[in-house]
This record gives structure tokens, sequence and C-alpha cells, in this order.
């Protein structure tokens, strides 16, 4: 039925995936406002899990010097990516510290010299690095500590170890949730870092062609893109249909491609690899720079519209109460506000203004009361409208699926393919009955995980 | 020390589809039959509106007893889902039927279609659809004596054997239900649903088509089945009804044409000259197969 809509009122523009959701886009507050730099944090609290995988050790004790860049948590571990001073400082305390989501998370805390300005480190590895092999390359992200920038931070050295070479590399740049403008800005002001890092994302997996996914909201980063790469003939530019979740991997693959991974599978089983616009400058930095990610874009941002939005490079560890500060914002404005670190639409609402940024750190939304949606409930019936089964980007039956862990039944749940979902939050923002949909599958794949491992033998 | 103010704190996602609460959804479909609504009492008279109002009553009281919610005013309407129920069945009953008959008729289907099946949401059968049907059993007499809208006098509808003219067929100025007659008023307000995208088009489309290919097939007038009796009603608000429907595309579509072609086969070969009621009951019963059998496929599934 919408379909047969937009058909008579005008279609979307761009290649697109099957069902999922027009959101609003809340962009014009931020898309026009170029990265800058605030005034540095008097001191950073560094988690030392900033990723997907083990927790790092910590390299530094109380009273060490550091410099911005220098290496301050890692492991011998393939799961774990490294951790960096990201201003140059003195070491004040390695502790449990709040990350937000309302755990204390081990965390180094730096007290930044005074006169220590953003030096960016010197050290190069320069443009060779088409004679190193995909191993050496995979070690300096992994040393680098490149985890995936968009939401989940799965460390990068993991996704692109592959054993067998893959055609396509998809970079992506649909920054499909509401409000959050960093991937658009990074496209148009690091428009060569982007290309450069896709460069070597293709020759860590043998790529034979590179895609950029680019949401049609976004015109002058498409025809910059577009520009710049001219003259590179394995690459191209793919428009895509503004939709959410156009930017999850699997919804961008099949928009691109026409391609779906099998269930339970990756991407790169169907030939491809999908990587985030700002993860791949953050490869090029690591690798061409020797610069690690200790420094991020973040959209400051909310409805109202928020009187200092805009896009902001910050040291990792800048607590949200510091850049709320510099954009002018009083804290004490703040009661009853909702502070999102992230999306509206898979953001966390972290519980206190220390909470730092992180690597996959987006944006912070400031949510004012009057914009704060009404509690969910588990107590409402569904009521069968199937919105949330026509919205599902993957697919799948949200409203069966939330019965069955109400029912207290999740294993239920798994011929029903729980685990696909992407936790792209639709079914709970389209609940006319305002259940918390999202939430119950969560749950519900969540039971599921911690049943597996305890029936894993060993 | 720096200040900490109270932040809320909640699972995402943060934001909301506008105007998409259960009770504005009903109060649409009620203002989308409100036009047919007020077209029914316009043409048959002023005990229509009280058989409207019983029917809508009996629902709405009926639930509210079962939920506890005495309360108040807003409590007693709760979700409007009673009250829609309440409405549908009114405008299936003859104008001239006693509003007490109505009355019972609204608490019957909230009842027995919804309250002792598992209440909202978990009903099998059309609640309003369940109601009418024991009412055409209790009463059979007064659920099938039809009164023209001209003089008030009895008179059979067009599926009874009535001849009318096209024109009034499609208009409604013809015996019938208080609020089935009018074509051209249901469909105007299925149009506003389907733009307001609380209606989906493929049900309608197939129940018609079902129904005119087999009353093609048995030779019989297909505008007289198509606009002399419930067809309209049932096929664009009945029929739709989120809960007792399919969920996937491809069972709307099989739902849609079942409803339509058993309608046709129970008004030529049964005993009685409307089968819209039995017809969409009987589908109810097969929409947890279809469910069941025709599962969409999830993203990479094979």
């Amino acid at each position: 039925m919408p379909l047969m809509k937009s058909a008579l009122f005008g279609s979307r523009r761009g290649r697109t995936f099957d069902r999922g959701i027009d959101l609003p886009h809340h962009k014009h507050y931020t898309d026009t406002r170029a990265v800058e730099r605030l005034p540095l944090p008097p001191e950073v609290v560094i988690p030392l899990q900033q990723h997907t995988g083990s927790v790092t050790e910590p390299l530094v004790r109380v009273g060490d010097r550091v410099t911005a860049g220098r290496k301050i948590g890692d492991l011998e571990d393939r799961w774990c990516a490294a951790v960096h001073a990201s201003v140059s400082g003195t070491v004040v305390a390695v502790e449990p510290r709040p990350f937000g989501d309302g755990r204390l998370v081990t965390s180094v805390v730096i007290e930044r010299d005074p006169d220590s300005g953003t030096d960016e480190p010197t050290r190069r590895t320069g443009e060779n690095w088409r004679d190193l092999e995909p191993e050496q390359i995979l070690r300096i992200l992994k040393e680098s500590g490149i985890v995936g920038m968009a939401g989940a931070g799965f460390p990068t050295h993991i996704n692109l170890a592959v054993r067998t070479r893959i055609p396509l590399l998809i970079v992506n740049g649909a920054e499909c949730e509401p409000f959050l403008t960093s991937d658009h800005r990074t496209m148009l002001e690091r428009t060569d870092a982007v290309i450069g890092g896709a460069e070597i994302i293709m020759h860590c997996i043998g790529a034979e062609r590179c895609v950029f996914g680019v949401e049609t909201n976004k015109p002058d980063a498409i025809e910059l893109l577009q520009e710049r790469i001219r003259d590179i003939p394995h690459m191209s530019v793919v428009p895509v249909a503004v939709k959410y979740p156009q930017g999850y991997k699997k919804t961008l693959l099949r928009a691109i491609t026409g391609k779906e991974p099998p269930l339970g599978g990756r991407s790169a089983d169907v030939g491809c690899i999908v990587r985030n616009v700002s993860t791949t400058a953050a490869i090029h930095d690591a690798v061409v720079l020797g610069k690690p990610l200790y420094e991020r874009v973040v959209t400051v941002t909310g409805p109202g519209p928020l009187a200092g939005a805009g896009n902001y490079l910050v040291p990792i560890g800048t607590s949200v109460r510091h850049i709320l500060e510099m954009v002018g914002v009083d804290a004490r404005d703040l009661d009853g506000y909702k502070i999102i670190r992230g999306g509206p639409m898979t953001g966390l609402a972290i519980d206190t203004l220390d909470a730092p940024v992180v690597k996959p750190t987006t944006g912070i939304l400031v949510m004012p009361p009057g914009e704060i949606q009404p509690e969910y409930s588990r107590i409402n019936p569904c009521i069968r409208c199937s919105a949330c089964v026509n919205h599902c980007p993957v697919g799948i039956y949200p409203n069966e699926i939330s019965q069955l862990v109400e029912a207290g039944v999740p294993e239920e749940a798994h011929r029903l393919h729980i685990n696909e979902c992407c936790e792209c939050a639709i079914c709970s923002y389209v609940c006319p009955a305002f259940r918390p949909v999202t939430d119950l599958v969560m749950e519900g794949k969540a039971i599921l995980c911690r049943r597996e491992e305890e029936n894993a033998p060993g | 020390m720096a200040y900490n103010p109270q932040l809320v704190v909640s699972r995402a996602p943060h934001i909301k589809i506008k105007v998409e609460t259960t009770r504005q959804i009903m109060g649409e479909v009620m203002l989308a039959l409100l036009p047919a609504a007020l077209f029914g009492v316009y043409l048959f008279g002023a005990n229509s509106a009280a058989v409207i109002l019983s029917a809508v009553g009996g629902a709405v009281v009926t639930e509210a007893v079962f939920q506890r919610r005495l309360t108040g005013l807003t409590a007693l309407v709760g979700d409007g889902s009673a009250a829609l129920t309440g409405l549908l069945l009114a405008l299936t009953l003859p104008p001239s039927i006693s509003p007490g008959y109505a009355a019972a008729g609204g608490v019957a289907a909230i009842l027995f279609g919804k309250v002792l099946q598992g209440g909202l949401g978990r009903n099998l059968f059309n609640p309003a659809l369940v109601g009418r049907a024991l009412m055409l059993v209790i009463w059979p007499a007064a659920m099938t004596t039809w009164v023209s809208p001209v003089d008030g006098t009895s008179a059979a509808t067009a599926l009874g054997g009535g001849e009318f003219t096209v024109q009034a067929l499609f208009l409604g100025t013809v015996p019938g239900s208080i609020g089935e007659t009018s074509a051209l008023f249901l469909l105007a307000g299925a149009l506003f649903l389907w733009f307001r995208s609380r209606i989906e088009w493929r049900i309608p489309l197939m129940f018609i088509l079902g129904a005119l290919v087999t009353a093609l097939l048995f030779g019989a007038d297909p505008l007289v089945h198509m606009l002399g009796g419930g067809l309209m009603i049932g096929a664009l608000y009945m029929a739709t009804d989120w809960v007792t429907s399919p969920m996937t595309r491809s069972g709307k579509v099989i739902f849609g044409i079942g409803c339509g072609v058993l309608t046709v086969l129970i008004r030529e070969l049964g005993r009685f000259p409307e089968g819209i009621t039995y017809s969409i009951l009987l589908m109810n019963a097969v929409v947890p197969l279809l469910d069941r059998y025709l599962k969409r496929k999830a993203l990479g599934e094979a």
C-alpha cells in the first residue's frame, strides 16, 4: 500500500531495500555546520573497553606522563582493539568510572597539561602502505584501536581478516538515523581520507570494486565523491533512497547489490564487506598518518533546535558535560531532560553527564522534556495491526516474537529467526499499542544467547 | 562540585511515530463510518439512531465492566475498540429492529466475540459479526425484516428480489441494513482510511473480485451482489479488521478471495439471501493457518 501511494505521489529516488520506514530527518540543524574543534577538556576519562570483545589491560599507572596518541590499554587477544591517550598530560587515576549506561568500566583518567595543544603525531607510515601485506595492515589497525565508529564498535581488524578475496567493498555513507550528520561532514571535509581509507581496505580484502552508498538527502556529498573518484575506474557512488535503516549493512548490501547474506551469515558470505565512512577515514589516518583512533567527530544537536548545535572534533574520553558546557548548555537547566549518546533510534540515554565520548559515539542529542516520549507499556496487548511486520527491515515477526518472550518461551522464537534482528527499533517506533517490542525481542535474544553459552560444551 | 541534573533514562527508540495510538486509530475508523451512519439515520429515521447508540452503549459498557474501567467517561471509552465494534454491528442491523435487541447484540459481541476469547488482540472472530450471527439465530424474523427508505413500509432488499436502479444501489436509497446500503459513503470512508494507511487494499479488492467472478459463474447479476447487500461494508470494514485478518500480503489475498467466493456461494446455494456474516466468520477461522503457512521470508532466508 505505501508502495502504491508513493507511485501516485512521487517515489523515493535511489535504490533501496524492502520495507523499512521514513523517519523525520532533523538533519538540517547541523548538516551545514563544518567540523570545529572544541576547547580541550581539563580531563579525559578513557574507558578501557570501547569495542565489542575483551577488556584491555591498562598499560599506564597513576603519575605516568602520556602524550596524545600513546597506547594506554591493550591485550594480547584477537578480540580486542588498543586504547590510546587522547590528550597529553598526567595519569591521575586508573579506576572504574561511569560509562553512561549504569555500568562502571575501568578507565584511565588523564589530567591534561594546560599548555598542551592538539598537535598531530608525526610518526608517518606514509603512502607506501601498498608494500605492506594485509596482515601487517590489520596489525596496524589493531594497534591503532580502529573499531566500527557507527554504533557497535566491532574491532575492524577482525572484520577485515578474510579467508578468501572479497570482490566488493561498500563504504557506508547512508547515515540513516535522524539528527546525525557527522558521517555527512566527514564525507564533505575529509573526502580524500575516506577514499584513501577505502583503497587500504580494498588492498586488505583483495576487493576489485568499491561502491560508496550515500543517501540522496546528502547530494553535496554524492557530488563531491563523484568528482574525486572520476579518475578511479574501480570506484563508484550509488545514491540510495532515504529510508531507515538504509545504513544497516545487510539492507545497504541488499539495496546496492540485490544480494542477501544467508540467515545467520555475514556480508562476506556474498562477497562483500561494508564499512562506515568515519571508520574508513580513521583507517586512512591510522595507516597513512600513523594516527591512532583517539578523537572523533560528534554531532551535538537536538530538537528545538539546540543553540550550539554543530559537529565537533573531540578527544575520546571527553565528558558529555564538557561538550555541552562548551556549546553553551548549562547543566543546571537539564533537569528532566534526556541526553542521548548516539542517534534517537538506537542511542543510549545516559544516566550521568560524566559519561565519556567513546569511539562509536556518533552524536549527543539533547531532548527537552516536551520531546520525551511516554514510556512504553508491557501490559498493552498486541492488536495484530502488523505494522512492525510490514516495516521490519530483516523480515521477521517482531509482534509474535515479542509475545513469545512475554509469555516466557523465548526458545520458540528461534524458528521465527529472532537472531536476525538488527535492533533498528522500528517495531517499537511504529507500535500503536505502545508495546516495547524492540526491548522484548532484545531480551529474548539475550536469554537465548545466555542459554547457549551455558549449554556449550566445556 | 558540578551540578548533576536528573536525567530521564529509558530504552531506545527515543522518538515515536505520531498519532498512532489504538484510541486514535479506532477514532479514525469511526470517523470514516460516520457519513454512512448519518446517511442511514437520514434515510431510515430516528429508530436507526437509537439502534446505533444502543449497540455502541451495550458494547462499551460490557467491555468496561469486564475490564473494571467504570471510573469515568474517558476510562469507560478505553481504547475505543468496543465503541467501534458496537458501531459496526449497528450498521449491519435492520433499521426497524428494536434498540433493545441492538443493545443485547452489542453486549453479546463484546462478551462472546472478544472478552471470552481473551480480549483485545486475542479474538479469532470479528466481534461485531459474532454479535450479529448470534442475533440472527435468536431473532431471525426481526433480523431479516427490511423497510423502504421512502415510506417506511416493509420491502425486499435487492438480494431478496427487490428491483432498483444502479444509481439507487450505489447511492444507497434502497432497503437494507442501517449503514450498509450506501456504497458511495462507505467507499469514501474507506478511501480516507486507505490514505491514512489504516486499511489495506488487498483484502477489499480480492473480496470484491472473488464475489464478482463467482457471481458471474452462477449467472447472477454481479451488481446486485456488489451493491445490494452487505458486501461493501463487509469487504471494506469487517474483513480488514487487523485482529482477525492475516498478516502477510499473500495471506490477505487468499483471505479476501475466500470471503468473496463464500459470500456468493452462501447467497446462491444457501437458504439465506445474505452471506457476508458467515463468509467472513468462516474465513476468520482460517487466519491462523494462513499466518502459519504463508510466512513471509526473512532477509536472507532461502
